[in-house]
């Protein structure tokens, strides 16, 4: 438990660093002063055009859903790493058998394309 | 353990200390590299960098820190105030909060409480990926706060660049740990110390962690998320002052805790020559081998030209990632076939 104690000491200093560092920025800088110009996004010079608000490409969130079965995947690994000497053999198929299946998995999202971006 | 023997004040007077000493640390790296940066890059290009604040220029961040905190602070336009502010401190907060667990030095005691290193839990390895991740929130919030279609852009390539070769880097680990079978990095060093590094041992894994690291910290030439030609400053295109150094912050702190791992898990930590009959040499090896990571992620910079964004992403889930499944395969048949002659 010391080891997580230590590690909340060192997050609630980094938190008043990191606080402390933003709020010199506002007692150190002049008073906020917007103009409409000043708050417009930047767009190269030009005022914007549509609302940044919009809708983004699907491949964002398919690469997402990849990703949320690979690193499952590797929370899966992490453990089995660690207790591997003892397995030995069995453990090596075994893992082979879950890693396959993945496999077929990742070929089969790249023959359909969800990894291509073009 | 020795938890029953340490006295509580003791205890938390090191752990102030020592956390005191990291992030002074940390900071000092991360506004020093600017300027390292500056300089190298310069010298690559036969200029000669920022060289007039001080001698040699070292002045510069000093120089560079205190204009960025008088800059003026304002909110853009259509800017969801809340995240807008959260998201620089929550970037920088994760990658100082990710050296909590690296084994800087030698493991020495006073007090029973060790000295070069923040704490030392048995899942060391998952806490470092887990919470180095969590950067992907700054930088997807930030870009997505700022209502701004470059900031948006950026943030969005930024993060499925980071959690796509998070994977790589994740399979990459896995070696290691087949080697050492446990997640605790002061063992995982210790075992190093004692036997060989594990870059001989592992120089695929190696490989991939170091450029699925240089891709997750938006280094060149995987720096996409920045590409100043067609996203102009990418997920920070809107912040000034403070926020916007904090996010550079968390970049340089990033790196300074992807060297540092790749330093632990490959390069034998705080090992090296005379550390048995000095063991605070370690902090020097530790420094020196961390520093020769910076130098490689600078002088990357100056010689790859950036890659295009279909070419980085078929480069993590087409090479990376099936390369990753390989070297993991290889070493846990060469772990089985060792143990079981």
């Amino acid at each position: 438990m010391t080891e997580y104690v230590a590690i909340l000491i060192y997050l609630g200093l980094a938190l008043v660093v990191a606080a402390t560092l933003l709020a010199v920025n506002a007692v150190l800088g002049p008073p906020p002063r917007p103009s409409r110009d000043k708050i417009m996004p930047y767009e190269s010079g030009i005022p914007p055009l549509m609302s940044a608000r919009r809708r983004f490409h699907v491949r964002y969130h398919v690469i997402a859903m990849i990703f949320l079965v690979f690193d499952l995947e590797i929370a899966f690994i992490y453990p089995w790493a660690v207790v591997y000497r003892e397995l030995g053999w069995l453990g090596f198929w075994e893992m082979m058998v879950f890693l396959g299946i993945l496999v077929i998995g990742l070929l089969y999202a790249w023959k359909r394309g969800a990894l291509r971006w073009e | 353990m020795t938890e029953t023997q340490t006295p509580t004040w003791a205890f938390g007077l090191i752990t102030l200390g020592k956390g005191l000493a990291v992030l002074v640390g940390l900071l000092t790296a991360a506004a020093y590299l600017t300027w390292l940066e500056r300089r190298l890059l310069a010298r690559f290009q036969l200029r000669l960098g920022p060289n007039r604040v001080g001698p040699f220029g070292l002045l510069q961040p000093l120089a560079d820190g205190l204009k960025l905190m008088m800059k003026e602070t304002f909110l853009p336009q259509e800017a969801d105030r809340a995240v807008f502010l959260i998201a620089p401190a929550l970037s920088m907060l994760a990658a100082l909060l990710a050296f909590a667990v690296i084994p800087f030095g030698p493991p020495l005691e006073l007090w029973g409480v060790k000295l070069f290193q923040l704490a030392d839990p048995d899942v060391g390895v998952l806490f470092v990926l887990a919470v180095s991740s969590l950067g992907v929130y700054g930088v997807i919030l930030g870009g997505w706060a700022s209502a701004s279609k470059y900031s948006l852009l950026g943030g969005l390539r930024s993060s499925a660049q980071m959690i796509s070769y998070e994977l790589a880097v994740g399979l990459a680990i896995v070696g290691v740990i087949l080697l050492s079978g446990t997640l605790r990095l002061s063992e995982i060093v210790a075992q190093q110390a004692e036997g060989v590094w594990n870059v001989f041992l592992q120089p695929l894994g190696f490989l991939l962690f170091v450029i699925g690291g240089i891709a997750e910290t938006n280094r060149a030439p995987f720096d996409l998320p920045e590409a100043e030609h067609e996203l102009v400053g990418g997920f920070h295109t809107e912040y000034a002052g403070m926020r916007f150094a904090s996010f550079f912050v968390a970049e340089y702190g990033h790196m300074v805790v992807m060297a540092s791992v790749a330093t632990t898990l490959f390069l034998g930590g705080w090992d090296g020559p005379f550390v048995e009959q000095a063991p605070l040499l370690g902090l020097l090896w530790f420094a020196l081998k961390v520093f020769a990571f910076m130098f490689l992620f600078i002088w990357l910079r100056a010689t790859l030209p950036r890659v295009r964004y279909d070419q980085l992403m078929s480069l993590g889930w087409k090479v990376l990632i099936p390369l990753a499944l390989l070297n993991l395969t290889l070493t846990a048949a060469g772990v089985a076939a060792l143990g079981a002659s």
